[in-house]
């Protein structure tokens, strides 16, 4: 397979991509343009962070790729099997054991550590733009930090439902500064983005945009003083290992009605049931 | 009874478009309390001119001075974007003639009218609701109707839903571009008697652009009369409406309808 | 407190081929405090006119006029507001209102303009709107539905709500009734003898000799055509 470049992409885009994302690290959550370039995969599939992954893998790393929590959907799957062709890197599904995690969606349970980096899909980039469609007008905004426009979604949210109703791509501002969307993960992930030991880059292929929240960088999720930013998921424990903390998917099993709660995570799930943990349905019923 | 800064110091200000003269050394002084009328035709000038003072257009020379309530008389125009952007949002106000260019059409009533107090950091949703119910009824919408969307408004109420939502953080200058254009005459009286009563109340100074004779005289105190791009005649409104100097201006008081 | 100088006036009619009219010139005049002057003259003598100038939307060609020792000539807008504000008062024939404003609002409006807070005003307005017989029920409408003579007597109302210390009448008494003239008559000769400058155009003899203090004919200001 020599007829690949390393990880695909030839040396300039990378480092091209690669002076996008130094540029990112320094200026904490702002989207710094690049330029995208084609991917054997159609948009949507994680472009953006295939190309930021490509830009960062050495030929020592060990690679881990999630969509949702899980290693073993097509797209994570098609993804590491890109890599494992094009890089020839070593792969894994235990968080702790990787380099590099390139995901969709989710932020692993287990706690990240310093040298690792975390490598978000991001389909739209811009949190703006629900309310104010012109590019121009967006930038200008962020460039002088006036974002009333991002509290007026929520104000809609608390007048429409209730309560902030938004429960993914939960905006958020970096240390300070800008307003970032953290791709769509579930606002029950947004606490973990702040104060992380880990490199977390945000990679949007369509919308050529690279964002980055470097290490140990203050996250905070936009609230109102009267409705403060409440991290939720579903109320129930994982039917498989038990974990009543853990972000969970809920799946259907029968027409009849019948569902069961899992853990989002694969991975987090897995080594909980091999270190003994059991779940409603993997306990004393199985 | 002079001895008061102008809150507004227009001088010499001019704009042209290529060739073509938009509007050409127009100086004015507007006070505190103060409501002045732009009049003319479609194409005199008028709406460069506001264009110009309220920052959506940059003119070619001149100056447009307000009194800031930090630093004093300053040149807007030569304020940075951020500076001016703010003074935008929070002492400066612009109704435009065709609501759905002053509201956002997607977010409901209460959202609109609380733009502005999110955007000068106000964080609280009770309280950024309480004033804009309080701000509704004041406009008179009715405040059971705040979660609606303003499509779901006649005009006359798109109208005033903009007025409330420019006037919640307290302004001291109103830049109005033709407010009661396109509306029924009943709905324009009424709106008529709402302006007048919060410029009162406010103390509010307005520039107030229209073609219609009639609303000028019942809001403005002084009146300037423009024709291809220049004033051509300016004073007390009811002197330049019962006793014009100019030419123009006579001709068009005389074309007005009598009511 | 009304000091008339010399004054002269014309009118250029630029969409009539530049026709210029002198219709007055040397008009002099003097009216202090206590006193309530009637102007007489023939129909176009140009008693309106000189009312005109000392309210201030007619221009003052050459001479001067002074009010309350504001000159008028060449005044800036804003000191014109500031005399009508709290000085100078003024009855026209004609109410010009905004549609739909409630009559009470309208009467108590020059004094909501000086500060005065609403149910203070108001209670004021009801008080003046009482004493010229409009009755309670129409206080809430706008006068613009109302008869001639009710307009007027709104009008009146709106003129006499504060006490300016200068007032300016055109025709307060005509059209109407004989008890609500009576009432009229009085209310001027109250504010004449509270010490109010008067002027004033009236075209009923009686009622001219029964206000006013002195007569001036402005016939002798005239511009011969």
């Amino acid at each position: 397979m020599n007829d690949y470049n390393f990880a695909y992409l030839d040396e300039g885009t990378k480092r091209m991509i690669r002076r996008a994302i130094l540029k990112a690290v320094a200026v904490p959550g702002y989207q710094v343009p690049f330029a995208s370039r084609e991917m054997p995969m159609p948009y949507g599939w994680g472009t953006g962070g295939v190309q930021v992954t490509a830009a960062c893998l050495r030929p020592d790393d060990r690679l881990k790729v999630i969509d949702q929590g899980a290693d073993d959907t097509t797209n994570a799957v098609s993804i590491r099997k890109f890599f494992q062709r094009t890089a020839r890197v070593a792969t894994t599904e235990r968080t702790g054991d990787a380099t590099i995690i390139q995901t969709r969606h989710r932020i692993p349970e287990a706690p990240l550590s310093e040298g690792q980096i975390l490598v978000y899909q991001v389909p739209i980039p811009e949190p703006l733009r629900f309310l104010e469609p012109r590019e121009t007008e967006t930038r200008r905004m962020h460039a002088l930090q006036e974002y009333g426009l991002m509290h007026l979604k929520l104000y809609e949210d608390i007048a429409r439902h209730g309560e902030i109703a938004t429960s993914y791509a939960y905006p958020v501002q970096v240390s300070g500064r800008y307003v970032m969307d953290p791709s769509p993960i579930p606002k029950f992930d947004n606490p973990k983005l702040s104060n992380c030991p880990a490199l977390q880059l945000f990679g949007a292929g369509r919308e050529q945009r690279i964002y980055a929240v470097p290490p140990y960088t203050q996250v905070i999720s936009l609230d109102f003083e009267d409705h403060p930013f409440v991290a939720t998921k579903a109320p129930h424990a994982c039917d498989l290992c038990g974990d009543d903390g853990s972000y969970l998917d809920e799946v259907i099993t029968d027409d009849a009605g019948r569902r069961m709660f899992i853990c989002s995570d694969t991975d987090h799930c897995n080594s909980r049931r091999a270190a003994g943990h059991v779940g409603a349905l993997t306990g004393d019923a199985a | 009874m002079s001895e008061q800064a102008p809150l507004l110091s227009v001088r010499e200000l001019s704009k042209s478009y290529g060739a073509r003269r938009g509007c050409a050394d127009v100086s004015f002084d507007l006070w505190p309390g103060e409501v002045i009328g732009i009049v003319g035709e479609s194409g005199s000038g008028k709406s460069t001119l506001l264009a110009c003072m309220a920052g959506y257009l940059a003119p070619d020379a001149g100056a447009v001075v307000f009194d800031t309530r930090a630093e004093g008389p300053r040149d807007v125009l030569s304020m940075s974007e951020p500076e001016r952007r703010m003074l935008a949002r929070t002492d400066w106000a612009f109704v435009h003639q065709n609501p759905r260019d002053g509201l956002r059409m997607g977010v409901s009533a209460g959202a609109n009218v609380g733009e502005r107090l999110m955007a000068v950091g106000a964080r609280h949703y009770g309280q950024i609701r309480a004033q804009a119910e309080d701000w509704l009824e004041r406009v008179e919408i009715a405040a059971e109707r705040i979660d609606e969307r303003p499509r779901q408004f006649s005009g006359g109420m798109q109208q005033r839903l903009q007025i409330a939502r420019n006037l919640v953080t307290g302004p001291r200058l109103v830049f109005m571009d033709e407010p009661t254009g396109g509306l029924d005459v009943s709905v324009q009286a009424r709106l008529l008697d709402l302006m007048r009563g919060l410029v009162r109340q406010m103390g509010l100074s307005a520039v107030i652009v229209t073609h219609d004779l009639a609303v000028v005289r019942l809001l403005a105190d002084r009146l300037m009369v423009m024709k291809d791009g220049l004033v051509v005649e300016e004073g007390l409104t009811d002197q330049v409406l019962d006793d014009p100097q100019h030419a123009y201006t006579q001709l068009l008081v005389s074309s007005v309808l009598q009511v | 407190m009304i000091t008339v100088r010399d004054v002269a006036k014309r009118f250029t009619l630029h969409n009539q081929g530049g026709a210029v009219l002198e219709v007055m010139a040397d008009a002099r005049l003097e009216v202090g405090p206590g006193e309530c002057v009637g102007l007489v003259g023939a129909s176009g003598a140009g008693k309106s006119t000189l009312m005109r100038m000392i309210w201030g939307n007619y221009r003052i060609n050459a001479g001067s006029i002074q009010v309350a020792g504001v000159e008028l000539a060449g005044a800036a807008p804003r000191d014109v507001i500031a005399l009508r504000r709290g000085t100078l008062g003024h009855v026209s024939q004609f109410l010009r209102v905004v549609p739909r404003v409630p009559t009470l609002a309208v009467v108590a409006e020059p004094l909501r303009t000086l500060g005065v807070d609403v149910a203070e005003a108001e209670s004021q307005a009801g008080a003046i709107l009482t004493r010229l017989n409009i009755p309670e029920r129409l206080w809430p409408l706008s006068p613009t539905t109302f008869s001639g003579g009710e307009q007027q007597r709104v009008n009146i109302a709106r003129g006499f709500v504060h006490p300016w210390p200068v007032l300016l009448l055109d025709e307060p008494t005509a059209s109407l009734d004989a008890a609500n003239r009576a009432v009229v008559l009085s209310m001027i000769g109250e504010a004449r003898d509270r010490g109010a400058a008067i002027l004033g155009i009236f075209h009923d003899e009686s009622a001219r000799a029964q206000v006013c203090t002195r007569l001036v004919d402005v016939s002798g200001f005239a511009v011969a055509a």
